[in-house]
């Protein structure tokens, strides 16, 4: 398959993935802010979602204040910010329109019409219209998507490659959406018990459809350490490190070429710490600088996977 | 002259007789329009628009505010042709794209036609169409246009018949098939129960001929060629063209970046390494194939590609150099061509043309534009042109200097009484001016065709203007027997 047809499958695959995992971030903070809150930093929630998704400079050019209301638009709506949901779906299309001879005709559709149903939405309108509805609707647009490309496209080396991007942007955002709670809420209470930790962290296992499971694999209260365990260490939980993981070793197996060995070493290595891995040894090393070092894996495994296979980036 | 000439007679109505009685052909279709609801139509209508936009079957319109995606407009109402006609004309378009191609090698080769005097060497030799680099290169199968898009109109005869003309050839990257064919999808989901009504001559298998066509001229040697179509990229007015075709071929759609010529041999990136590509249907122009052959600032090619090219490494259809007979100037000898290299009579007309450069030609032309449609000759899309009974005396007066600066740069033909159509606007059913591109398809020994092609409408009332750029709409076209 053609090197730039890969590439773009792969970026509309992980636009979309982003689209999602951008308000299921954004889900999270909404909801918690409408929690009674126990004197702590009002702001800091909104602050650190800014902080992981590297926006914060971004967002202190526009001169807004750290406001909720200006935080989700500039985090779901604002045209500039090139990782906005609005930026992310048009990258999406965009991306899906420069190879649409190599989709299904319902992935082509599915694309194009959430793309047309976003793009004149306005601020003034969004905040007229139920948040948590838009939510749900972009959630599902990515579901869809990525249901009709399983359903529907030939299980190919083009396949392979935007499952490939739904997955590296998965576990990238997974750990980030970790990452942000954790700065959240430890400097709040870091041996926080009881009902703050139940809301907060639940509300983290909502935002990622995972509170009932949570339930049913440890029968027990809600713990930050067995929540972190459940969205790194779980290979049974979709949305986890671990589970992405999974697919990407499997994925670069099958794309394999004379260039690939040392990516899918790294790929392998990086499997096996979370194959391997303990929360024990985690939280030695600390929750957030695991997860910055999982996240700079993530990012040189991308880098390498562009330049084998797809459109070749500088490598920093 | 006179029987193409607007001599004021109604034009061809290609459902109605001029007693206003249906024709034999569309009988069943008035009795079943007579019999459905206006609201039936206008639903069709509106699913039809939603549709064409959901699938996102548009065109790219430059200039336009963002560079916006466009519909074309469809219409509803079928343009029906009977059998018999269309294999006259298929007859004819066969003819007529065999002596194009056979002057093309001619040119390139031996330059007979010009040694035998039927065309002036001037005309060829000064072309900006013609390509020097072309001189001695052999083509597979010695065939230049591969995909040839041959316009027609049917103008009223003075006794009311319907006559066809060719309008233009179009040797380069003619466009338009990809709505031929969703036209038809379209109109099968609408009125399933027409084309039960109807025997229709289905178009559907295009892109496996068109495959063939590529494939059979594949360099020698090479048993199962890689074919490619090669696209300026996602913001050019055709994109959605070049994908669909890519698509329904089941080829890679490459644009420039995608490709680099090794020892004059030709690849493609992969995600698997390089790959060899043997034949490409590129849908761009000559100009912008290798930065190192012609404009050094084109960044839509593939540097290299005219070395692999002329050391017969790789295929392009249409050839490099197609554009010197699908020119205005040239258009005039086609018939001559016709009867140079076939011996045969042409089957199809010519629209009789006035060539500026020629001094009688030019006085006649100058004394009468009011009557005439004016033409550049490398004018394309409808711009640059005068239609004489459509303009003010100032627009006439302007073009006038225009022709006297550079009267070589004009062609003139008398004002065609285009055929028109009953077309939905608005108002309810209307008569609107038509025309025709079939899409002839040359590789190997058969020349073949999908019957019909598509029908261009003008919306405009009035308005003979077709081009797409320029507002007008398509028809679903019907080969029925």
């Amino acid at each position: 398959m053609l090197s730039r047809t890969a590439d773009h499958l792969y970026w509309m695959a992980r636009y979309t993935e982003r689209a999602e995992n951008t308000v299921r971030m954004i889900d999270v903070s909404y909801r918690m802010s409408m929690l009674p809150h126990a004197g702590g930093d009002d702001h800091g929630n909104w602050r650190a979602i800014l902080d992981i998704s590297e926006l914060s400079a971004a967002y202190a050019r526009t001169g807004r204040p750290l406001s909720p209301r200006d935080v989700i638009e500039f985090v779901l709506l604002d045209r500039d910010n090139l990782s906005s949901v609005w930026n992310c779906l048009r990258a999406a299309r965009e991306n899906a329109h420069a190879v649409r001879g190599k989709l299904t005709g319902e992935m082509w559709e599915t694309t194009n019409a959430t793309w047309l149903e976003i793009r004149d939405l306005t601020p003034e309108r969004l905040h007229e219209m139920d948040l948590g509805a838009f939510f749900e609707w972009v959630k599902f647009r990515s579901h869809l998507l990525r249901g009709v490309t399983v359903g529907t496209m030939f299980h190919d080396d083009a396949f392979q490659f935007a499952r490939l991007g739904t997955f590296l942007e998965r576990a990238d955002n997974t750990a980030r959406l970790l990452d942000v709670k954790y700065h959240a809420l430890m400097p709040a209470g870091e041996d926080a018990q009881g009902a703050t930790d139940y809301y907060q962290w639940g509300s983290l296992l909502r935002s990622v459809s995972a509170f009932e499971t949570y339930r049913q694999v440890y029968r027990d209260v809600i713990t930050p350490h067995k929540v972190a365990e459940l969205l790194m260490l779980n290979d049974a939980m979709p949305r986890s490190l671990h589970a992405c993981l999974d697919e990407v070793v499997d994925i670069l197996g099958q794309v394999a070429n004379a260039r690939s060995c040392e990516t899918i070493r790294k790929a392998g290595a990086l499997h096996a710490s979370l194959h391997y891995g303990s929360m024990d040894d985690i939280f030695a090393v600390g929750l957030h600088e695991s997860l910055e070092k999982f996240l700079a894996c993530i990012n040189k495994l991308g880098d390498r996977i562009s330049n084998d296979f797809l459109v070749p980036v500088a490598i920093a | 002259m006179s029987e193409a000439s607007n001599t004021g007679a109604a034009p061809y109505d290609e459902m109605h007789t001029a007693d206003g009685s249906v024709r034999p052909h569309y009988t069943s279709y008035a009795e079943w329009l007579d019999d459905v609801p206006r609201a039936l139509i206008d639903r069709k209508r509106s699913e039809a628009d939603i549709a064409f936009h959901r699938v996102g079957i548009t065109f790219n319109v430059y200039g336009a505010e963002g560079g916006k995606e466009r519909l074309i407009p469809f219409d509803l109402l079928p343009r029906i042709i009977p059998g018999r006609e269309w294999r006259e004309l298929e007859r004819g378009l066969a003819q007529r794209v065999r002596a194009l191609n056979a002057f093309l090698a001619d040119i390139y080769h031996g330059q007979e036609i010009l040694r035998a005097g039927r065309i002036p060497a001037d005309q060829i030799i000064n072309n900006a169409q013609f390509r020097p680099e072309m001189k001695g290169v052999d083509v597979p199968g010695g065939l230049y246009s591969m995909i040839s898009g041959i316009d027609l109109v049917r103008a009223a005869g003075a006794d009311g018949r319907g006559e066809f003309f060719v309008l233009e050839d179009n040797l380069r990257v003619p466009s338009g098939v990809s709505y031929l064919l969703e036209n038809r999808k379209m109109m099968m989901r609408l009125f399933p129960d027409l084309f039960s009504r109807y025997h229709v001559q289905p178009v559907d298998h295009y892109p496996d001929l068109l495959l063939e066509t590529l494939r059979a001229v594949a360099p020698a040697g090479v048993i199962d060629p890689t074919v490619v179509v090669l696209t300026p990229g996602a913001y050019n007015s055709a994109y959605f063209e070049h994908s669909f075709l890519a698509q329904q071929m089941g080829v890679e759609l490459v644009e420039g970046q995608d490709m680099f010529v090794q020892d004059d041999v030709l690849y493609m990136r992969t995600t698997q390494g390089p790959r060899r590509v043997d034949v490409i249907y590129r849908r761009i122009d000559d100009d912008f194939l290798d930065p190192l052959a012609f404009r050094p600032d084109s960044m839509l090619g593939v540097p290299g590609l005219m070395r692999a090219y002329r050391a017969g490494h790789v295929t392009l259809a249409n050839a490099v150099g197609t554009g010197v007979a699908d020119d205005k100037s040239i258009y005039p000898y086609v018939p001559e061509m016709v009867r140079f290299y076939l011996g045969e009579e042409p089957v199809l007309n010519n629209v009789p043309t006035w060539m500026l450069r020629e001094k009688d030609d030019l006085a006649y032309v100058l004394d009468h534009l009011p009557e005439l449609v004016v033409k550049e000759v490398h004018g394309a899309g409808g711009y640059g042109m005068l239609v004489g009974p459509a303009s003010t005396r100032a627009e006439i007066e302007d073009f006038r200097r225009r022709i006297l600066l550079a009267p070589e740069k004009y062609i003139a033909q008398p004002t065609l009484s285009l055929s028109t159509c009953p077309t939905f606007v608005e108002a309810g059913i209307a008569p609107r001016h038509i025309d025709l591109r079939p899409f002839v398809l040359s590789g190997g020994k058969e020349i073949r065709m999908v019957p019909g092609g598509l029908t261009r409408v003008a919306l405009k009332e009035g308005s003979l203007v077709v081009n797409s750029s320029q507002g007008g709409g398509t028809k679903d076209t019907w080969v029925v027997d």
